[in-house]
């Protein structure tokens, strides 16, 4: 473990810069900390602390000196990895001859700075959906370079630890810090960031350093805001596919899609064709979409998920159940975000928890054959 | 940063290979049924014409340019896949641009994608087809396997259904095959909800054909393909004739928007259709198909 | 659709800000040009030609007895018939007179009330004729229009979105006002189609577009009083733009009873 001085933070983003990276940092916009384009440092939401429950969230200042003392806002880097929305491809028509051009790959080189580590689980989540058959994804995805910050500040809705998918980065970085009073200590992850990391002009760790370290997780540990039970999940959400949790849950829920969009593994997208007025030039684009659009589930003799029930079911379930069978591992990694970007406050875990406290309320409904 | 993929159960390659649109020339256009058209296709570049293969029951996304893009499944002959067939019924916004293309018109594909009906599961026993109205064209490269290959079953039934004359699909076919594949052992038995007078055949729902047919629930293998209504009416008569739900298959459809697991369309409790479908065994998604808007 | 569509566009009560949208779109009007034969456009063109078309734009409700009438003709001579803006779908911000007293609505208004002829409601035009598509939005989205004239070049009709405008208020990345600063926002409850403009510049969203897919409205309406409005300030919010689509109409309605029955 090396320790580096708070000016080799500095050095550090310059460094990412000078690499070429374009480097992406938590920052503070319209009341909350996103993630954009950071020029160094100074962008950086220092003195800065975030409180956050179900359905709100505010900004405070702290007027002490740490660049990271907060928890994750409604960006994740599905933001830049998996873009809102991307053109795919192009056509041009004319004269009869049709000609289609995938739309070349990225060009781009990211250097994520702050990742906490729920979120480098979730890119780990949707490598899962995308490394293979989205070539540009995968481009982004091995050319980025990530940084994480070790996690001392959870939120009010942060369960990570329950998903064991925190606070501490254990995969997924090629440096990660751990913000101390005066500097940082730093661990490499992969062989690039050790390079990186020997021209940062980082010294040895001390013990009492390391012990610090240590501690910031551990009490981080003891603060998460919400808790889960997580025991066989899968089989609890499939057995209750017809409790009566659902209705309740779905005259609150507005399928407004703000938990889906701000969810770091959520994958979901529409492909969408346009056409030039004159019908010689075509662009398909796919953006983000959500299981919470009723046209979602479309099909000619209707809507499969017309109601607010069903579509909040395809969502609890997915995440905690269903992805599992697809993926090998949860949807959910703990980040709280869907629940305080709730505009309404729904709460994953109390759902689930409410569930699970009437499990079997509804028997599943004996298969009906009509 | 490499990264880990471990969970995907379908190759890179094959993957890959379904995600580039591929421009492809209508060469003819056929009537089959009210609204309902077959649309002969070839694939533009040769190489990737001569590489193109598919197997019964899958799918291509097929693209109207500039409209959208829909999931549709190949109605041809498997051991010609250089004439490529798509029969569509006109329903909404892309397939009611597809009922305007004519011989020469482009459009693209992008496949096939898929689980097959398994043909050769059924080698040795056998093989009943169940098909409902547009249900025909995905259990049409079947049985042309089938018939093909037919030294290798005992029994090939086939049983079609459509709500009246003028919605068979494939009708000169399917007289040819019941009036001279019979003799090849092809029994084919075709019935509508409401005859008129020139129809030659049965009158009522598929179901009624299962007692003519004389299903030995011993050793039938069944492919049902249609509305999902048909096909819970078709599968709890062969339930109850003692067809066991593992020897059961049926073809599902779900909105698509990509056809290799990454739009999240097609979700279906833990399936993805678009790949561990459109074909599924009975008891695989039995107890899916009884819960209400999952 | 035959070689060059005949387009026509027709003007009820309504502002114009609908069809301003075609003309300043100054490059899209001369593709427009190129692609269709405008045959009735009185705000572009002075020529004026007779039905039939192949498909009309209609903008503005109708509020007065030759509106009534006037739509039927129109509809009489038009293969496709779309009505575009928050006035012809679902009334517009005059449909606010709807329910008082139409009189005393003009007296405020109007100097010479003498000389205005009302129908007691502003409504939408499919109130009064089959429409074949509605786009909604006060304005409509230009993208969004132009978008649906070239789909409907290719013989295709086009199914506007319904899902909300928060949707594209996290596409892209606004920091969302009700949970960053407890304001109100209609966003939720809205189709998206303006790309969340409102939200853009931090204010909460007025409705413009109408109500998305069936709408949650009550429980956004509790939202709004734990934010601390009161019932009358939730209706107003609900009464704005597009306050006559019944699924915003009920709320409103139903929170001035409730707070009418608490005094
Ligand atoms: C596995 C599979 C095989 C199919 N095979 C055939 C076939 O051989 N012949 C045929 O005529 N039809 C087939 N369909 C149905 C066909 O895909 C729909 O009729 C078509 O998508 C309707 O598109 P639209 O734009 O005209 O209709 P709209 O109602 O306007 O639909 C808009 C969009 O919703 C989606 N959608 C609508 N209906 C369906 C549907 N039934 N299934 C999936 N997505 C839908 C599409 O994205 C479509 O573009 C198949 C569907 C699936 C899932
Ligand atoms: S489901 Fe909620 S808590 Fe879990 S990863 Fe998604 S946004 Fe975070
Ligand atoms: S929860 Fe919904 S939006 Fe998210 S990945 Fe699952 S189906 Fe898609
Ligand atoms: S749970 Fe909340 S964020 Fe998600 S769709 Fe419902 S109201 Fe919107
Ligand atoms: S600001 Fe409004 S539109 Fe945007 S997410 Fe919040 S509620 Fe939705
Ligand atoms: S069609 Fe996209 S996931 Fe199956």
């Amino acid at each position: 473990m090396r320790f580096l001085d708070e000016e080799g933070f500095g050095r550090l983003m310059a460094l990412l810069a000078a690499r070429g990276y374009v480097v992406i940092g938590p920052t503070v916009r319209d009341g909350a900390i996103v993630l954009d384009r950071i020029d160094g440092a100074k962008d950086l939401p220092r003195g800065i602390r975030e409180a956050q429950g179900p359905g709100a969230y505010r900004l405070e200042a702290t007027g002490d000196h740490q660049l990271f003392a907060w928890s994750h806002g409604p960006d994740s880097a599905k933001r830049f990895l998996f873009p809102p929305r991307e053109v795919l491809s192009t056509a041009t028509r004319l004269e009869g001859e049709l000609r289609v051009d995938p739309a070349p790959l990225p060009e781009v080189r990211y250097a994520f700075v702050g990742l906490r580590s729920c979120d480098l689980h979730a890119i780990e989540v949707q490598d899962r959906v995308f490394a293979i058959a989205d070539p540009a994804y995968r481009k982004r995805r091995e050319e980025s370079f990530y940084v994480g910050v070790n996690c001392g500040h959870p939120g009010g809705t942060c369960f990570c630890d329950s998903m064991g998918t925190g606070p501490r980065c254990a995969a997924g970085f090629d440096l990660a810090l751990t913000e101390l009073g005066g500097g940082f200590t730093v661990e490499p992850g992969t062989a690039r960031g050790e390079e990186l990391l020997s021209e940062l002009g980082s010294r040895e760790a001390t013990g009492a350093e390391a012990a610090a370290a240590a501690a910031v997780t551990d009490g981080a540990r003891e603060r998460m805001g919400r808790r889960l039970e997580t025991d066989d999940l899968p089989g609890l959400l499939y057995r209750n596919r017809e409790h009566p949790r659902w209705d309740q849950v779905a005259s609150r829920c507005l399928t407004c899609t703000n938990c889906t969009m701000v969810c770091p593994t959520c994958f979901c997208n529409d492909v969408v064709d346009g056409i030039s007025l004159d019908g010689t030039e075509a662009t398909r684009t796919r953006e983000w979409a959500s299981c919470f659009s009723e046209e979602f589930s479309h099909m000619a003799p209707g809507d499969v998920r017309k109601s607010a029930r069903s579509r909040y079911r395809q969502w609890l379930t997915h995440k905690f159940a269903s992805w599992i069978d697809q993926f090998g591992t949860s949807g959910c990694v703990g980040c709280g975000r869907c629940i305080t970007w709730c505009p309404v406050g729904i709460d994953v875990t109390e759902e689930i928890a409410a569930i699970r406290v009437t499990d079997g309320e509804v028997a599943v409904a004996e298969e009906v054959v009509a | 940063m490499s990264l880990d993929v471990s969970a995907s159960a379908v190759s890179e390659a094959e993957i890959l290979a379904g995600v580039a649109p591929r421009v492809a020339t209508v060469r003819r256009v056929v009537q089959e049924a009210y609204e309902t058209y077959t649309y002969w296709l070839t694939l533009d570049d040769p190489v990737v014409r001569r590489a193109y293969r598919f197997e019964p029951g899958q799918i291509n996304m097929f693209g109207v340019v500039g409209v959208g893009e829909i999931p549709i499944s190949v109605s041809s002959d498997p051991a010609r896949p250089m004439r490529l067939a798509h029969t569509i019924r006109a329903t909404g916004r892309v397939t009611n641009v597809i009922k305007g293309l004519r011989p020469g018109d482009r459009v693209t594909l992008r496949g096939p994608f898929g689980r097959p009906w398994p043909v050769s599961a059924a080698r040795g026993g056998n093989l009943l087809v169940v098909a409902g109205g547009l249900g025909l064209a995905p259990a049409r490269p079947a049985i042309y396997r089938a018939i093909r290959d037919r030294g290798a079953f005992r029994r090939v039934i086939v049983l079609v259904g459509a709500r009246g004359p003028e919605h068979m699909l494939f009708r000169h076919e399917l007289d040819a095959w019941a009036q001279w594949l019979r003799f090849r052992g092809i029994e084919t038995h075709l019935t509508v909800d409401i005859a008129d007078d020139t129809w030659p055949y049965g009158e009522g729902v598929v179901t009624t054909l299962f007692p003519r047919a004389s299903i030995d629930p011993r050793v039938t293998t069944v492919f049902t393909c249609g509305p999902e209504i048909m096909m819970r009416f078709a599968v709890r008569d062969l339930l109850g004739l003692g067809v066991p739900a593992r020897r059961i298959w049926l073809s599902i459809e779900r909105n698509m928007h990509c056809g290799v697991k990454l739009c999240g369309h097609c979700q279906l409790g833990p399936y993805f259709v678009c790949a561990d479908g459109p074909i599924f065994r009975y008891d695989e998604i039995g107890e899916l198909m009884g819960v209400a808007e999952l | 659709m035959s070689p060059k569509p005949r387009v026509a566009v027709f003007k009820m009560a309504s502002c114009d800000g609908c069809q301003l949208q075609l003309l300043d779109a100054e490059d899209a009007l001369l593709e427009l040009a190129g692609a269709i034969e405008i045959a009735n456009f009185a705000e572009a063109s002075s020529r004026l030609e007779e039905g039939p078309y192949d498909v009309t734009l209609v903008e503005g409700s109708i509020s007065t007895p030759e509106q009534v009438e006037q739509i039927k003709e129109i509809r009489a001579v038009s293969r496709f018939l779309m009505t575009i803006g928050a006035c012809a779908t679902s009334g517009g911000i005059q449909a606010l007179r709807n329910g008082r007293d139409l009189a005393e609505v003009v007296r405020q208004v109007y100097p010479t009330p003498e000389y205005v002829r009302s129908l007691e409601r502003s409504t939408p035009v499919a109130e009064h004729v089959k429409v074949d598509l509605e786009l909604t939005g006060c304005p409509v989205d230009r993208g969004q229009l132009l978008g649906a004239i070239a789909w409907l070049l290719q013989g295709s009709v086009p199914r506007p979105p319904t899902t909300p405008v928060c949707i594209e208020c996290k596409r892209r990345g606004y920091v969302c006002v009700v949970v960053a600063r407890g304001e109100p926002c209609l966003g939720p409850v809205t189709r998206t189609g303006c790309g969340a403009l409102c939200p853009a510049f931090a204010r909460g969203c007025y409705g413009c577009f109408g109500p998305s897919q069936p709408p949650n409205t009550e429980a956004l309406a509790r939202r709004f009083l734990e934010l601390g409005m009161s019932p009358v300030q939730v209706a107003e919010k609900f009464r704005f733009i597009t306050g006559y689509a019944p699924a915003f109409r009920e709320t409103a309605e139903r929170l001035e009873r409730e707070e009418a029955s608490a005094t």
